[in-house]
């Protein structure tokens, strides 16, 4: 390659790229909309204008929907919008259109659990997260009614970030979409109204090993660039294809950006943020991150390894192979001693990670399948299950509404309290288990299936043991709502129960909607299936 | 000088930055331990760029400049934030979630 004299033609398809131009658009807008509108007064608290937070939801929530029903309309008339783009920086194709609807589907629910306030006015959120926690400054910005509106533009971007992430092309075009999702996610991460030390403490540590994680990555492009000569995948697959004297340094260049993405799927051993991160940020912002991440994440690691699978296979199955046990086996150990339903649900999602390794590790048409499939199925479960979580608060002696009430021994004859909601739990909570009719057994067969197919039947094994043993901590749960008597002197305020949680009804909206999706797609999978089976074959 | 010194170079940064982020205790610290990180990273990517007498390495360094001066906004705040809060910035007394 030599140095450019002239300027070359750089073809852009706005039309295939829209999904990720119209969120980060909005998001854009968005954060205009917030300079323009929050400040009032120059000293003391500031005033915003009650429309504003309204404004900043609909932007977030219209943009988000635009941007799925986009990639819907894409990837139903695909055959004609594959290929490279914006210069070779983005491929967009069946499988990026298909994380991003998914993407796109679990931020529209998890925006919903997020724009959702009680009655009094209350959101998840700090009114103002800057101000330090029992402060006068925070006491004063509580008392005049604060929100802190800019979590929309935040999400926005970080949803632009995870749409990006599994369509990049190249290696420098993936590590800005990796830090594009994460940044407002450590900052997101750290906003929760009440337990506010815990919340800045989860942002801590989710800032410090995620960047820890993506220097990792950056390494491993540097060295797979001095291997290859190189930055994008394509060429990096041609040059691993032909062998040279830097076989070497290829590998350890791509073990180095399989730790960088395993740090972010939340696989075992690089797994250590995910407990406290999952327990500390505001439940909302959890089901989002949780959802969406996960997505975006294992979308970028099927297009590495996608991409490189046929030379470097030898080198990296043996890779895959532990990590996927170890994660499955560390997820399922660990999460059996949690007390915590919020901590719980993160050695769930570690878990879930082994799970959908599994299926990638398959390296066939029906792992990926499998893997897209269980994607989707488990984001919107999770989206789901957090916004059930987000709607069980504590009450003090006053009656005010506390944080949301996580201790298992709080949920106790719950049950007996608000059958709906413990009910709708249960649904989602044996979806995570695999139990038949919903729709975690079918993704958990379908990559369990493609790892017998593939002969990666030990693979296959040690997954259904630890399916099983993981069925036992979330049977647990059910016991403690459905089957153990309330505590003496109840805590804990239930929506539609005494003095209740009142809202504006979008979290249960969000909870409806992925009760909804969990159990269609378990009684009749056979629609889904086909429609991601169809858009991985085109793939493969 | 041959290529190779500088990538040693590059793979010491790295290995006293990512030791850093797993011994100390000073989140500033800890947080510099990965901008040296990056930063081993930026110049391995140079030191590559010449070798294949190709400019893609040099354009990398330079997005990683700026996500780097990005994530320093994002950690200085979280930092100061719980700085204000607690009077400390050691990762061993944030210690409120555990198992």
């Amino acid at each position: 390659m030599s140095p450019v004299s002239t300027a070359p033609d750089i073809v852009i398809d706005w039309t295939t790229l829209s999904p990720v131009i119209i969120v980060l658009g909005a998001a854009v807008a968005s954060t205009l909309i917030e300079a323009v509108g929050a400040r009032k007064a120059r000293s003391g608290v500031a005033v915003q204008p009650p429309y504003l937070r309204v404004v900043q939801a609909g932007v977030a929530l219209l943009a988000v929907a635009a941007a799925g029903l986009m990639a819907l309309r894409l990837a139903l008339q695909s055959e004609d919008s594959i290929g490279l783009n914006g210069d070779g920086a983005v491929v967009v194709d069946p499988m990026t259109l298909y994380l991003q609807l998914a993407i796109a589907a679990c931020a529209l629910i998890g925006l919903l659990v997020i724009a959702d306030r009680t009655v009094q006015g209350e959101d998840a959120f700090a009114p103002q997260a800057a101000a330090v926690p029992g402060s006068e400054y925070e006491h004063k910005a509580r008392r005049r009614g604060m929100t802190q509106s800019d979590v929309f533009p935040l999400v926005l971007f970080a949803t632009g970030g995870m749409m990006l992430f599994p369509a990049a092309a190249d290696l420098i075009t993936m590590f800005v979409a990796l830090e594009l999702l994460s940044l407002p996610l450590y900052l997101l991460a750290g906003m929760a109204r009440h337990r506010r030390l815990l919340s800045q403490e989860a942002s801590l540590k989710y800032f410090l090993l995620g960047a820890f994680g993506s220097a990792f990555f950056l390494f491993g492009a540097a060295w797979v660039y001095g291997a290859t000569g190189t930055l994008e995948l394509t060429g990096i697959a041609a040059a691993v294809a032909t062998p040279t004297g830097l076989d070497r340094i290829l590998v350890v260049g791509m073990v180095l950006i399989l730790v960088g993405l395993f740090f972010k799927v939340g696989a075992a051993p690089f797994h250590s943020w995910t407990p406290d991160v999952y327990q500390g940020a505001p439940t909302a912002i959890t089901g989002f991150m949780a959802a969406c991440t996960k997505i975006a994440a294992f979308g970028a690691l099927l297009r590495v390894i996608y991409s490189v699978a046929p030379a470097l296979n030898w080198d990296l199955e043996p890779i895959l192979w532990t990590v996927a046990i170890l994660t499955m086996v560390v997820g399922t150990v660990v999460g059996l001693v949690q007390k915590d339903v919020k901590r719980m649900l993160a050695y769930s999602a570690i878990a879930h990670a082994g799970f959908i390794m599994t299926g990638v590790a398959a390296w066939s048409a029906d792992g990926l399948t499998g893997s897209l499939f269980y994607l989707f199925t488990y984001g919107v479960a999770t989206v789901g299950g957090f916004g059930v979580i987000a709607l069980i608060r504590e009450v003090d002696q006053e009656g005010h509404m506390r944080g949301e009430a996580t201790g298992l021994d709080q949920w106790r004859g719950l049950g007996r309290r608000s059958p709906v909601l413990a009910g709708v739990f249960a649904v989602f909570l044996l979806s995570f288990a695999g139990i038949p009719l919903t729709s975690g057994f079918v993704a958990k067969f379908a990559v369990f299936a493609a790892a017998f197919g593939a002969g990666g039947w030990f693979l296959a094994v040690v997954g259904l043991a630890c399916s099983a043993a993981a069925a036992f901590f979330y049977a647990r749960v059910i016991v403690a709502m459905f089957f153990s008597s309330p505590p003496e002197e109840p805590s804990v305020a239930v929506s539609g129960v005494g003095i209740g949680v009142r809202t504006l009804g979008l979290t249960q909206l969000a909870v409806a909607v992925s009760l909804a999706f969990t159990v269609v797609v378990g009684v009749v999978p056979g629609w889904f299936l086909n429609f991601t089976r169809g858009l991985a074959q085109l793939l493969w | 000088m041959s290529v190779m010194a500088y990538l040693i170079l590059a793979s010491v940064l790295f290995t006293i930055g990512a030791v850093t982020v797993l011994v100390r205790r000073n989140s500033i610290v800890v947080f510099m331990g990965v901008e040296l990180m990056l930063n081993a990273a930026n110049l391995a990517f140079l030191a590559f760029s010449r070798m294949w007498g190709d400019f893609a390495g040099q354009l990398a360094a330079f997005f990683v400049m700026v996500v780097a001066a990005a994530e320093v906004v994002v950690g200085l705040a979280i930092i100061v934030a719980l700085f204000r809060t607690r009077r400390t910035v050691s990762v061993d007394d944030e210690n409120l979630l555990r198992h």
